[in-house]
């Protein structure tokens, strides 16, 4: 998650304190991702020194908590600023998978080790998995579906978990019927150099 | 006690070398207010469970007990007056009576109940009006979205207080933005007292459950453990 771009965007609507930032970025997404003030701070500093943002004084701005007296510094985004922004937005995030996917790697390990039940290993994260998503939907529960932005970050992390569920389900049935056709992971056949050449490709494109 | 209670329950198919299990020895039981999920892939007996917890069908061996009352030992007027009275049903293709208009759908099982016309109209447009479908008491099924329909239907399997929701894959049709309207509102009746079973093989409608149970070749095989409270969401999250 970029707090770094979330800032700017904050920004880009006119200059904001630090914990008017944390605020306004916890509201905005549906109060699921907390910040610390620290993290605000730090990350207004790099803003800073990348010459992304400018502070700007602000008389009679209101004290921090725990400084007493001490003005609020206010920050600006700057035209490099903006220009990141807009930049960030278009380009795709990194969506490829972890190198060997832990969930990927202990299926397949379970379909080789002798007197492991495959089926059973993947109903046990299958189960694990749609707990984790009732405790994401009980707090859809709370909210009667007008919190816009919390709807947009739970259905992300419960489409998420539901996309690894459907592997799982597609996986129990691929192995099911590889099973019942006789297959053995110690029978796998050998890949064509070019086709080996272009998974291997694909695997490593980190 | 349990408003649906299934006891040690097997259904067999055919004879034979045709003999199919499609059940084995489920033990299943749903308090007043709970929602429980049931998944599994094609074929696992998902549906069948559906059917014999409904009373439409009889297990080969086992019990059902609905309201504490065991199916199998009641007369057929009194197993019919259940199915009319306690049990509503919620079907992946909504099955609304396409000559009917929305208010005469949900109000038909209450006359055909021995309730007054009147009476049975003003509670299915009341049923209609507590899903937001007040306005649309009069049209017939073909004028209304599919997620209307699929609201129509739920109101006809709720209307007259009935205390058993028995759904399969009832948001089946519906994109996912309508099928969770429809699971908030099974949701929400839940909550009201009704106890609910929903068939379906989505895993995000059935995360709406308080309980999700995982049938494969008819049998039990795992379900997931009673609600922990959001609280531990965001103890993982930090």
């Amino acid at each position: 998650m970029s707090v770094r771009h979330a800032l700017l965007a904050l920004l880009s609507e006119g200059p904001k304190y630090g914990l008017q930032l944390r605020e306004e970025f916890e509201a905005r997404t549906g109060e699921v991702w907390p910040l610390n003030v620290g993290q605000v701070y730090t990350t207004l500093q790099r803003l800073e020194r990348d010459g992304l943002v400018v502070e700007q004084d602000a008389p009679g701005a209101p004290s921090a908590p725990g400084a007493p007296g001490a003005p609020q510094k206010a920050y600006r985004i700057t035209e490099a600023g903006s220009a990141e922004l807009t930049e960030w937005l278009r380009v795709p995030p990194d969506l490829s998978s972890p190198p060997r996917d832990e969930l990927v790697m202990k299926v397949l390990i379970a379909s080789t080790v002798p007197g492991t039940d495959v089926h059973e290993i993947i109903q046990a994260h299958r189960t694990y998995l749609v707990q984790l998503m009732q405790e994401w939907t009980r707090l859809k529960e709370d909210d009667d579906g007008t919190d816009v932005a919390f709807a947009l970050v739970v259905d992300a992390e419960l489409f998420r978990l539901d996309s690894v569920v459907r592997w799982l389900d597609a996986a129990d049935a691929r192995l099911r019927r590889a099973m019942a056709d006789g297959w053995t992971p110690a029978r796998a056949p050998q890949a064509t150099m070019p086709a080996l050449a272009r998974r291997r490709r694909m695997g490593v494109r980190q | 006690m349990s408003v649906l209670e299934l006891r040690s329950i097997s259904k067999v198919y055919g004879r034979g070398a045709a003999e199919v299990q499609a059940l084995r020895d489920i033990n299943v039981s749903v308090p007043a207010g709970m929602m429980v999920a049931v998944m599994g892939p094609s074929g696992s007996g998902k549906s069948t469970l559906l059917t014999i917890a409904g009373t439409l069908e009889e297990p080969t061996s086992g019990a059902v007990l609905i309201n504490g009352q065991d199916v199998e030992r009641m007369s057929l007027t009194a197993k019919a007056r259940v199915r009319r009275r306690t049990v509503g049903y919620v079907f992946q293709d909504f099955n609304l009576l396409p000559g009917l208009t929305a208010a005469e759908n949900v109000s038909l099982p209450l006359e055909l109940d021995g309730m007054s016309a009147r009476r049975a109209h003003l509670a299915g447009i009341k049923a209609l009006e507590d899903l937001g479908l007040g306005d649309r008491a009069s049209r017939f099924p073909d004028q209304l979205s599919g997620g209307e329909r699929q609201r129509v239907a739920i109101a006809r399997a709720v209307v007259g207080e009935r205390s058993l929701l028995l759904a399969d894959e009832p948001s089946g049709a519906l994109d996912s933005v309508n099928g969770e309207a429809v699971m908030r509102l099974i949701h929400t009746y839940c909550k009201r007292g009704t106890a609910a079973v929903i068939v379906t093989h989505d895993a995000q409608l059935a995360s709406w459950a308080d309980r999700v149970v995982f049938l494969r070749d008819g049998r039990l095989v795992d379900q997931t453990a009673p609600p922990a409270g959001p609280e531990s969401l965001l103890e993982q999250q930090s």
